[in-house]
């Protein structure tokens, strides 16, 4: 190994991002010290505020723990049973890894939209309707889902056929049906894990343009691939990157800032590489 | 011929090649021995329900639809009717089912929805699926000699305090519908765990993260979620566990008190058409064996239809439920 190589080995292995200052007020405050899948640390200090009202984009590539981010922010990967968390997110200032929080709850308030599509085998109509009768929502049922179902853009498609499968819908269809289904309920947090990353163009498209709506009600937390995506609805931008010099695979932030800042100039080399698509 | 241009192409520098004749004889070969293997079980079907009905007819000639609601069956008079053996097959049958299902359906539940380690969920199943190979004889026995005993002061107590309930209208008296249905619905058991099982197995990992990303909680997930996805595949395990259950012999005919009569009372001894066909069997003369040959094909009948209205049900649910032609 060559003596550049080993320098740079030893600054990713050490290098911790400055803490990003958000202006505006914050929903989430993420302060990752270290995350395992067992003995495996997947992520290490990684300090990510989530704006209010705003989209953040988690961007990098393959491997470098951005996923895990976002899904240690409502408690997903507490499904898996080695997943272990150190640090602390702080929602409205409560840490919602305290050992008196139930998962259960905060996954009420902050809503997740998945990587694959993944509506319920149930009717379009129940399909949405689930978080409403999940929290014992009285009132008019009709009327929230056709809401959220307008939101998603889905509802002049479906309207005429609530009583299908929501399985029996085209891919970029389902995937904005598990939108909808999220957003029924109005949670506070909206988190997408790469929503678009199964879907053609077009569908690809409408989503975006329904995250940018969704952003006047909701925060948005996105993790996405695409980096034009990130540059079209992003308002903050979140980079993280993989150090494998110490033989494992731990992904870090690397920087974050402004979305037009990250990209147009960015601080770090690693960022700058990146953006400009020198390695993926 | 359609492979010259493949042939140019082949004699450049590429390495593939047509399959040799050999190749496409052994695939011809294989889709005839499929076909075969297919066909002989549906001439095998036919086979038996000729055979049947051939054996059959004098009986059908004789008796005619009578024989399907007829209460009596006396040798001696020549008189046949099968509607109390119908009546018990299937009671004892859906009483089977119940107590499996539910029980069934729960195991299935421990074992898929991370209550314990995968690897104990194994040693679990295993057990459960041991159940299957226990000899209906020794279930039978075993019936008579701990079941009986442990429900007959139950059964006592239950007749003297609620005598006015139909389920408990008649004394246990030793064998009767009640230790029959337990013992079926252990026999139906692993059948209806195993096949739910593989059900919830089949659910997509996405379908789990969907339901807790919503915020539910486990028993939630499992009951509003889970068990919906699972419909198909539950269904299908009750069918062939219901269909079991039509046709045990063994346990039963050494357990249900082969009595030619009709009670809702779950302590009265009953017969079914399968335990009929096993005790008359050895000892009949010409004329009732022509009577039983028409019981087994009631039997048959029976089966066969409680399968159809099963798969019928199943294909609703996979349509309703899946989306799917």
């Amino acid at each position: 190994m060559s003596a550049a190589a080993q320098t740079v080995a030893t600054d990713t292995a050490e290098f911790i991002a400055e803490p990003y200052q958000p202006e505006g007020d914050t929903v989430i405050d993420c302060d990752v010290k270290k995350i395992f899948y067992g003995d495996f640390l997947a992520v290490r200090d990684s300090v990510v505020p989530v704006e209010k009202n705003k989209i953040t984009a988690f961007i990098g590539p393959s491997g470098c723990g951005k996923s895990t981010v976002l899904r240690s922010l409502n408690r997903m990967n507490d499904l898996i049973p080695v997943f272990r968390f150190e640090g602390t997110v702080n929602y409205h200032g409560q840490d919602i890894y305290a050992p008196n929080v139930d998962p259960v709850v905060v996954r009420r308030y902050i809503g997740m939209v998945f990587q694959q599509p993944n509506p319920f085998s149930m009717s379009i109509y129940d399909n949405v309707a689930f978080g409403l009768k999940l929290n014992k929502f009285k009132g008019n049922y009709d009327e929230k889902v056709q809401k959220a179902l307008e939101r998603a853009a889905l509802w002049k498609e479906v309207k005429d056929k609530l009583k299908n499968s929501g399985l029996s819908l085209s891919g970029g269809q389902q995937q904005r049906l598990c939108i909808a289904r999220a957003i029924a309920t109005e949670p506070d947090v909206l988190l997408m894990d790469e929503p678009c990353s199964a879907l053609d163009p077009i569908a690809t498209r409408q989503v975006e343009e329904l995250m940018l709506e969704l952003r006047e009600r909701f925060t948005v937390g996105l993790v996405t691939h695409n980096m034009q995506q990130a540059t079209r609805v992003g308002d903050t931008t979140a980079f993280f990157s993989v150090d494998i010099s110490k033989g494992g695979r731990t992904g870090y932030l690397v920087e974050m800032g402004p979305t037009k800042q990250v990209f147009e100039d960015p601080q770090q080399d690693l960022t700058k590489e990146y953006v400009r698509g020198e390695f993926s | 011929m359609a492979t010259k241009p493949f042939q140019q192409a082949g004699s450049s520098s590429t390495i593939t090649r047509p399959p040799s004749g050999g190749e496409r004889a052994t695939d011809s070969m294989f889709r005839g021995i499929a076909y075969a293997c297919a066909g002989l079980i549906v001439l095998l079907v036919i086979a038996i329900l000729w055979q049947l009905s051939k054996e059959a007819l004098p009986a059908i000639a004789e008796y005619g639809l009578g024989f399907w609601y007829g209460t009596t069956w006396d040798v001696n008079k020549e008189i046949f009717g099968v509607l109390p053996e119908i009546w018990g097959t299937l009671y004892s049958s859906l009483l089977a089912l119940l107590l499996g299902g539910i029980f069934g359906i729960a195991i299935a539940i421990f074992l898929t929805q991370d209550f314990i380690h995968h690897k104990l969920a194994l040693v679990f199943r295993t057990i459960v699926e041991l159940l299957a190979a226990i000899p209906s004889v020794v279930y039978g026995l075993w019936g008579i000699y701990v079941l009986i005993p442990i429900i007959r002061p139950i059964a006592e107590w239950l007749h003297e305090t609620l005598a006015w309930f139909p389920l408990f209208s008649t004394d246990l008296s030793g064998p009767g519908l009640a230790p029959a249905a337990l013992v079926l619905a252990i026999m139906i058991l692993p059948t209806v765990a195993a096949i739910s099982v593989d059900a919830f197995r089949r659910i997509p990992y996405k379908v789990k993260e969907a339901a807790y990303g919503m915020g539910t909680t486990k028993w939630e997930a499992i009951l509003k979620v889970m068990l919906p996805t699972a419909s198909s595949g539950i269904l299908a395990a009750l069918v062939l566990g219901f269909g079991r259950a039509l046709g045990e012999t063994m346990a039963l005919a050494m357990l249900i008190g082969n009595a030619n009569q009709i009670s809702l009372s779950l302590f009265a001894p009953a017969n079914t058409l399968a335990s009929l066909l096993a005790s008359s069997f050895p000892e009949a003369g010409a004329v009732e064996v022509q009577a039983l040959m028409y019981a087994a094909l009631v039997l048959l009948l029976i089966t066969f239809i409680v399968n159809v209205l099963g798969l019928a049900v199943q294909q609703y649910t996979v349509r309703k439920f899946e989306g799917k032609k």
